[in-house]
């Protein structure tokens, strides 16, 4: 073998040094083992071994949020690709860039049914932004290259790069990553400055202006996220945020109105609904925060914000459409407001704030304390209480009632420490995602607030945090239901609780110690602020079991099918209340 | 915002690779689009790319998201709205196949005259014509066969192109 001759594994694993690579979740199998020999023979990367390929795309996602760089996935042909869609399918929706490698078997057994074999090209072209087959030993660094740059490059994204067995062991040239302009690939970063004209018209000549920031914001990077503070500071209008987004703006300002949408507060979905020109950075109109869509913001104005064209005139038509990255936008618009004279009349928006003050006041966040049983909104205050100030605290969760209260009861100053799946909504998500986040912040406390049903789904990677000593907190709102579906039943189906009720449960002191990590429970009121300080001192993963009220139901609500004023809220609240229609009925 | 539905035709240019083809078609099942008609073929050897061309139907709203979501495609060079741009010209091809004897033979021929369609092959009781142009013309033209004895028909769905020097 000449000097500039490599064999394929060892091209995938200097490709991936390259491009600044440090740590891969992988999970190894037949397809795969020529990359996995290259391993064994090399220092530069890391490689965490997973205990389910799923909760390798999951820790991909979770490090790649908390570090703004694109998480990697290494796994087998066949079970170890279809094991890793749901986490693919993830990233996809939440825009979250990950680079999965696949094995695949020899490019003369593709289509045989061959031993492991699956399409997974074909599996995962929808779950994907972009996939490979590298089928030419020739292409394999270029296209491990080029799919580190769709995948980070414009709306970020996960990428599959499928690898046959025989171009992993065949002997080829490598080639390092180029600069320079993708063929067909280039998404827009630049805004059109005459839109971006007509959007600071719209903002100096505003009544009720607010602004709806999304996950595009922590996606574009922390240069956005000061950008916005500036922008809105500058203006002194409003922000909202949706459950994506949370972070980009300190939530402990005076301007932030909290989370809108169908679990949002009060003031920022009744501004939402009430607003005259709606500034949307970063954010995609999603089905939890439009609720009806001929009642949404109806009398508004809209400027939308977005590195995606096909994310605006979606679901609602916008007035000024804005194609590009928010920090260039945002920097653009700053110039053009600072340059204008006009500013919005006080007046205006000083009643504009009294009446948001009044929407405040409700306190629609209030729940009844109670002094025998932990509320779950409780134990979060008290977790809040316990990391509030600190920069390195990371929190993810699992999906359902311990989710919303968890974006609605701990305030997130900073970009990039909120993980969370939002648009798959995947139960699962939040163990493996913290055990990535832990990778990427090893001293950081890392917390994964999670509910006693989700964190049954991969609960296997407590192995893994095992392994590698890495300190995840699990944070578990036992409700003995899944909560979230129970909730519905109640609401939608008469307090029918088909199988919605999780008997039979572990017991989770002991399953911690099973998995060498340390168990703690709390089931009085009176018992969570010492359990909270103990998890937080164990330098070793927790699992903390902490019995809630069975009962508790997850408000504000806005039901599917029902305007933003038309939202449900919790007993200690009161009022307005949405009936749900038969049509709301049909939706998710 | 009307929900009137319309019918548009595109010009994508992409890469000429394995794959690109199911993307395409993927993306408009999985969006649930409707397709009336999709032509591909290579049309650059050297830079290695094909035109697609592709004839949807939808509201307003989803025209618009369908020329978005094509130009997602990572593949895609292009996206061109021909219907939005401006004067283009759309044809499509058909081979016809007219079975029959008699009357009605020379009729088919007769018809065939008048639409310039070209009898390619012949037998003592078949013909096979191609046609060539809009599909409302080569509609029409299956329309009378229909009753002049066509037993079989192969269309190639529409390819086109914007009309003047400028090129999409
Ligand atoms: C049980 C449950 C309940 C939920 N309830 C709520 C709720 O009450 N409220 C809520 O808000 N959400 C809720 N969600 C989440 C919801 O489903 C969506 O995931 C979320 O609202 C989408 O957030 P987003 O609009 O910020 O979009 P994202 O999915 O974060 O999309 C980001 C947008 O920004 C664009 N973008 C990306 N990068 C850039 C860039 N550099 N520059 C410019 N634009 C960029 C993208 O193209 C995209 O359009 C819930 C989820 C679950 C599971
Ligand atoms: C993989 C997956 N399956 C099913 C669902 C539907 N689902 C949403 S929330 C939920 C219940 C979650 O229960 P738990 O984790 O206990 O959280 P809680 O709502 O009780 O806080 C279910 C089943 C889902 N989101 N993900
Ligand atoms: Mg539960």
């Amino acid at each position: 073998m000449s000097t500039d001759q490599m064999t394929g594994a060892e091209i995938i694993l200097k490709a991936l040094a390259d491009q600044g690579v440090e740590v891969v979740f992988g999970y190894p199998g037949g397809a795969v083992l020529p990359i996995y020999d290259a391993f064994f023979k090399q220092n530069a990367i890391r490689h965490i071994l997973v205990r389910q390929e799923g909760g390798a795309v999951h820790a991909a996602e979770g490090y790649a949020r908390s570090t703004g760089k694109p998480g990697v996935v290494l796994v087998t042909s066949g079970p170890g690709a279809t094991n890793a869609v749901t986490g693919l399918t993830d990233a996809l929706m939440d825009s979250i860039p990950v680079v999965c490698l696949t094995g695949q078997v020899a490019t003369h057994l593709i289509g045989n049914d061959a031993f492991q074999e699956c399409d997974t090209v074909g599996i995962t072209r929808p779950c994907t932004k972009h996939n490979y087959l590298v089928k030419d030993i020739n292409d394999l660094a270029r296209v491990i290259h080029e799919a580190f740059y769709v995948a980070t490059s414009g709306r970020p994204g996960p990428v599959v790069v499928d690898l046959p067995k025989d171009i992993q062991l065949g002997s080829g040239t490598y080639v390092p990553p180029k600069a320079g302009k993708h063929k067909s690939y280039r998404p827009q970063v630049k805004g059109d400055i005459g839109k971006i004209r007509e959007a600071v018209e719209l903002l100096v000549n505003a009544k009720r202006p607010l602004f709806y920031s999304g996950g595009g914001v922590i996606n574009s990077g922390p240069n956005a996220s000061k950008l916005l503070i500036d922008f809105v500071k500058m203006t002194g209008f409003p922000i909202t945020s949706t459950l994506l987004g949370l972070g980009a703006y300190p939530a402990s300002d005076r301007q932030f109105l909290g989370m809108l949408g169908m679990h949002g507060t009060y003031e920022a979905n009744l501004a939402m609904h009430g607003c005259d020109v709606m500034v949307a950075v970063g954010s995609r109109f999603d089905d939890r925060i439009t609720g009806r869509l001929d009642a949404f913001a109806p009398n508004s104005k809209k400027i939308h914000i977005d590195i995606d064209p096909s994310s605006i005139n979606k679901n609602v038509r916008v007035d000024v459409p804005i194609v590009g990255d928010v920090a260039h936008v945002l920097e653009d618009m700053i110039k053009l407001w600072r340059a204008d004279t006009r500013r919005p009349r006080k007046e205006a928006i000083d009643a504009w704030w009294q009446q948001i003050d009044q929407w405040r006041a409700r306190d629609c966040l209030r729940y009844k304390a109670s002094n025998d049983i932990i509320k779950p909104q409780y134990a979060l205050e008290r977790l809040y209480a316990a990391i509030k100030g600190r920069d390195d605290a990371y929190i993810t969760t699992e999906v359902g009632q311990h989710q919303m209260w968890a974006a609605q009861f701990l305030k997130f100053e900073k970009p990039n420490r909120w993980m969370t799946s939002g648009g798959l909504g995947t139960m699962g998500y939040g163990l493996p995602a913290a055990m990535g986040v832990q990778v990427a912040h090893p001293d950081a406390l890392v917390i994964d607030v999670a509910g006693e049903a989700s964190i049954l789904m991969n609960i296997q990677e407590m192995s893994t945090l095992a392994q590698y000593r890495l300190p995840v907190k699990t944070f578990i709102l036992n409700n003995r239901y899944m909560g979230m579906v129970r909730q519905w039943q109640e609401l939608l189906h008469g307090g029918r609780y088909s199988e919605s009720y999780m008997d039979s449960l572990p017991d989770f002191v002991k399953l911690a110690e099973a998995f060498g990590a340390v168990g703690l429970r709390a089931s009085k009121p009176s018992e969570v602020d010492d359990l909270i300080k103990e998890m937080i001192k164990v330098k070793k993963p927790v699992i903390a079991d902490i019995a809630v009220d069975q009962a508790e139901n997850c408000f504000p609500m806005v039901p599917s099918g029902a305007a933003h004023n038309e939202m449900i809220l919790g007993d200690e609240v009161g009022e307005p209340k949405a009936r749900v229609t038969d049509a709301g009925l049909a939706l998710v | 915002m009307s929900e009137q539905l319309r019918r548009h035709t595109f010009s994508v240019l992409v890469d000429n690779e394995a794959g690109v083809l199911a993307r395409v078609i993927g993306l408009f099942s999985s969006r649930g689009y409707n397709i009336e008609s999709l032509t591909v073929a290579a049309i650059d050897e050297v830079a290695n790319i094909s035109r697609i061309t592709v004839v949807a139907s939808g509201t307003e709203m989803v025209i618009e998201q369908i020329k978005h979501q094509l130009g997602r495609l990572v593949p895609v060079h292009k996206v061109t709205d021909l219907t939005m741009e401006g004067p283009f010209l759309a044809r499509e091809l058909a081979l016809v196949k007219v079975a029959g004897t008699g009357d009605k033979r020379v009729e088919a021929l007769r018809v065939a005259d008048i639409f310039r369609a070209r009898a390619v092959d012949t037998s003592k009781n078949s013909f096979v014509f191609e046609i060539s142009g809009t599909t409302e013309k080569i509609d029409a033209f299956i329309q009378l066969m229909k009753d002049l004895g066509l037993v079989e028909l192969s269309r190639t769905g529409v390819v086109a192109i914007s009309r003047g020097a400028a090129t999409t």
